[in-house]
């Protein structure tokens, strides 16, 4: 049986063709089978109706780096919980982080992964596996079977490896395969007991300090391998100014590089510490005001491709502790969306540049075919209102954890109704 | 004798300097200098804490400091636990905020903490009724020892404005140069940091302090030079290439010292390395070096803390003024 669905009186937004319009979107079954002023004459009755009411329509948003706790991690996330979280986020794809234990390097956990996502997620899980073994930075993964087995990037998460020989060898080896390699770079001696950026507030609290000079030396390594060996490399999680200018520079030289950066990066700066706020601890660490500001103006000028919203589930135990000792990163499935509004409300990035950074930018570099509203593309939807005034509340969070930077920020912005391949995965009550 | 009015002390833990007014930094100085007197009568005993319960709950070893806030509450009459990390259930993998809550459930009204993780006190005093003092945590603050230090110097010199003060050392590590760097600035002292780069905090100047790297320029017309431990660890090549070097540029000796006034104070944190920070002849100088005053002034300022945090005020101990 077949199932149509009209959406009908929406304003139609899709980056990839630079659509901004009142119109229709017709889906049959998981695809987009029309769009454009479908209906004049009503709805015909097989047809399903949502009636969007002036609302914003958009390609469902593709978060590319997000963990999800399975498998071994299920104590801090789940498919099942962290998917539902996607889809109040308004995200229809989540790249699931293989930073999981056991650590994702072997084809039978890819395969694990995917049956668990068929079986228990409500919106596109895409598997990936870590570049080495044990994310040890030393020997590579089966990065040819793995990515057969379904892995759509291959990363060592918020490890850096170290050794340009191992990563030079990745790249070279990958592009045989034409597979992305997404890297955290950081170079581990100069981040040493820094547990978060170096400057005044660091210095006031006494907490090691992690120069931003870390992530910009690796980055720069990076691409001069990237230079020497070809290959598709993606900088994972950028946050300095210069990791800005180094990535503009690369991108004007022709290399076939791109990267990402995290909400909490143009949203927040190292003041958020505050008193030791171990919410607000994430890797790379919340940089100054002026880094800040740059991450903005790379959105803008689109030296950064996408936002991910690097999702990192830590349950109570793990946070409440004394600042060095609890663990990095923050939740953000739900905030990706709602936090990256802010850009465009703050008139810094129009609401299609947002998007683009959300849909159709991670489609490209991942090669997907969803991220955009058009004929026979999955029916991946999402339907919201960017004006709706709001309050972030982490504790009515989907996520199994809740370990939000963003918790009582006030925002605009709501997500009305995700579709996933034609059906409503979550709607606002 | 009419005790002078109280003083409201608003505070429920004494966490680092910035909470504390300048005010309020002298009026605990004044209760401090009672507690001198007093400790210096053969009879000690206060009954100013009298049925409160102390708690110090070390997680970093500790002699002097553990030692002067037993004596303080002792002294003040309340019953003293010490809690050190040898015997508690930290090592079983009990968290800080276990610890806190088990010994919380036991009503203490003061709990001193010692904690090698910066911020370790603000978290237990999120989490506990009575008042949190802390007695060092990580490289963030000392609070009472650079209150020690100013009790020192302003009963040498009879005053804290206007002077120059010299800290020297691993400021980098150092939770005594973070709160005396406070506490001297917001009492009208020039503070100087003097040390290699590689032992300063990367935003150091912009605490409010001249950055010297070279002792002879950080020295100079000082009234007061306060010398730093410098850990063992952090030598042998990882801060600073040799003991032989370090003592050499920044060792305090007689030579370094006479860019100093002529009657500058030796001050030192304890415990001293000697031939390292500080030569043996300098720091047993009697006529310059307050080493030893420090730790005097140590369980006195400790009693005022005390006596300040429990009875949220700060007037003179009427006891201890009617004998």
């Amino acid at each position: 049986m077949t199932q149509k669905v009209a959406y009908t009186n929406a304003r139609l937004l899709d980056p990839a063709t630079a659509m901004d319009t009142r119109g229709d979107v017709l889906t049959v079954d998981g695809a987009i089978a029309d769009v454009g002023s479908l209906f004049p004459d009503g709805v015909p009755d097989d047809c399903a109706k949502v009636d969007c009411t002036g609302h914003c329509l958009a390609p469902g948003l593709i978060d590319m780096m997000a963990a999800l706790g399975e498998p071994g991690r299920e104590h801090k996330e789940t498919i099942a919980a962290g998917t539902r979280a996607a889809a109040a986020g308004g995200i229809t794809t989540v790249v699931a982080s293989p930073d999981t234990r056991p650590i994702m390097d072997e084809i039978a956990l890819v395969e694990f992964l995917e049956r668990q996502a068929q079986s228990s997620g409500v919106v596109k899980v895409l598997p990936t596996a870590t570049i080495t073994k044990g994310m040890a930075g030393q020997e590579m993964t089966e990065i040819g079977l793995l990515a057969e087995a379904g892995a759509v990037l291959f990363t060592d998460c918020y490890r850096s490896i170290a050794n340009p020989q191992v990563l030079r060898r990745a790249l070279s080896y990958a592009s045989t395969f034409d597979a992305l390699i997404a890297h955290h770079t950081e170079v581990p001696e100069l981040v040493g007991d820094g547990v978060m950026n170096d400057g005044e507030t660091a210095t006031r609290l006494g907490l090691g300090g992690i120069p931003g000079a870390a992530e910009t030396i690796m980055l720069e390594r990076d691409l001069r391998i990237v230079e020497l060996t070809g290959g598709r490399y993606h900088a994972a999680s950028i946050s300095t100014a210069n990791s800005v200018a180094a990535m503009k520079h690369a991108k004007e030289k022709g290399l076939r590089v791109t990267c990402g950066v995290a909400p909490y990066h143009f949203a927040l700066n190292e003041n958020e510490v505050g008193h030791y706020r171990t919410f607000a601890k994430v890797s790379p660490p919340l940089r100054s005001e002026t880094d800040r500001e740059a991450i903005v103006s790379g959105l803008v000028d689109g030296t950064i491709d996408i936002i991910a919203s690097h999702h990192r589930p830590e349950d109570p135990e793990a946070k409440r502790l004394p600042f060095a000792q609890a663990a990095y990163g923050a939740v953000g499935l739900e905030t990706l969306f709602l936090v990256g509004l802010e850009l465009h409300h703050k008139g810094q990035l129009p609401l299609l540049d947002l998007l683009a950074r959300l849909t159709i930018g991670p489609a490209n570099i991942l090669g997907l075919p969803q991220g955009r509203l058009k004929r026979e593309a999955p029916a991946d939807l999402v339907i919201f209102n960017p004006a709706t005034p709001a309050r972030i509340d982490a504790a009515t969070f989907q996520s199994k954890s809740k370990n939000s930077p963003f918790d009582q920020r006030p925002v605009q912005g709501r997500v009305l109704r995700t579709v996933v391949a034609g059906a409503t995965v979550f709607e606002a009550s | 004798m009419t005790s002078p009015a109280a003083t409201p002390f608003r505070h429920r833990h004494l966490l680092g300097i910035d909470d504390l007014s300048p005010d309020e930094i002298s009026a605990l100085l004044d209760l401090s200098d009672e507690y001198v007197d007093l400790n210096r009568r053969p009879e000690k005993k206060l009954s100013r804490l009298r049925g409160r319960t102390q708690i110090n709950l070390f997680f970093e070893t500790s002699t002097r400091t553990k030692t002067s806030f037993e004596l303080a509450g002792k002294r003040l009459g309340a019953d003293v636990i010490n809690m050190s990390v040898e015997g508690s259930a930290i090592k079983k993998g009990e968290t800080l905020i276990d610890t806190a809550m088990t010994l919380n459930a036991m009503q203490p009204d003061v709990m001193v903490i010692r904690h090698s993780d910066s911020g370790a006190a603000d978290l237990l005093s999120q989490k506990v009724n009575g008042s949190v003092i802390n007695a060092g945590d990580g490289s963030h603050a000392h609070p009472t020892q650079a209150l020690l230090d100013a009790l020192t110097i302003r009963r040498r010199l009879g005053h804290l404005q206007g002077l120059t003060v010299a800290i020297c050392g691993d400021i980098l590590h150092s939770r005594v140069a973070r709160s005396n760097i406070q506490l001297f600035g917001k009492m009208g002292a020039l503070v100087r940091v003097v040390a290699p780069p590689t032992l300063l905090p990367a935003a150091v100047g912009r605490l409010g302090v001249e950055v010297h790297h070279d002792m002879v320029s950080g020295l100079k017309n000082a009234d007061i030079v306060m010398m730093l431990r410098l850990q063992s660890e952090r030598m042998k090549g990882a801060f600073v290439p040799s003991i032989r070097e370090y003592f050499r540029y920044y060792g305090l000796d007689r030579d370094k010292l006479a860019h100093a006034k002529p009657d500058a104070l030796i001050m030192h944190p304890g415990p001293m390395n000697r031939g390292v920070e500080i030569d043996t002849e300098v720091a047993d100088d009697i006529n310059r070096s307050v080493i030893r005053e420090q730790v005097e002034m140590g369980v006195a300022v400790r009693m005022a803390c005390l006596d300040a945090l429990v009875h949220q005020q700060l007037e003179q101990p009427a006891e201890a003024a009617a004998r």
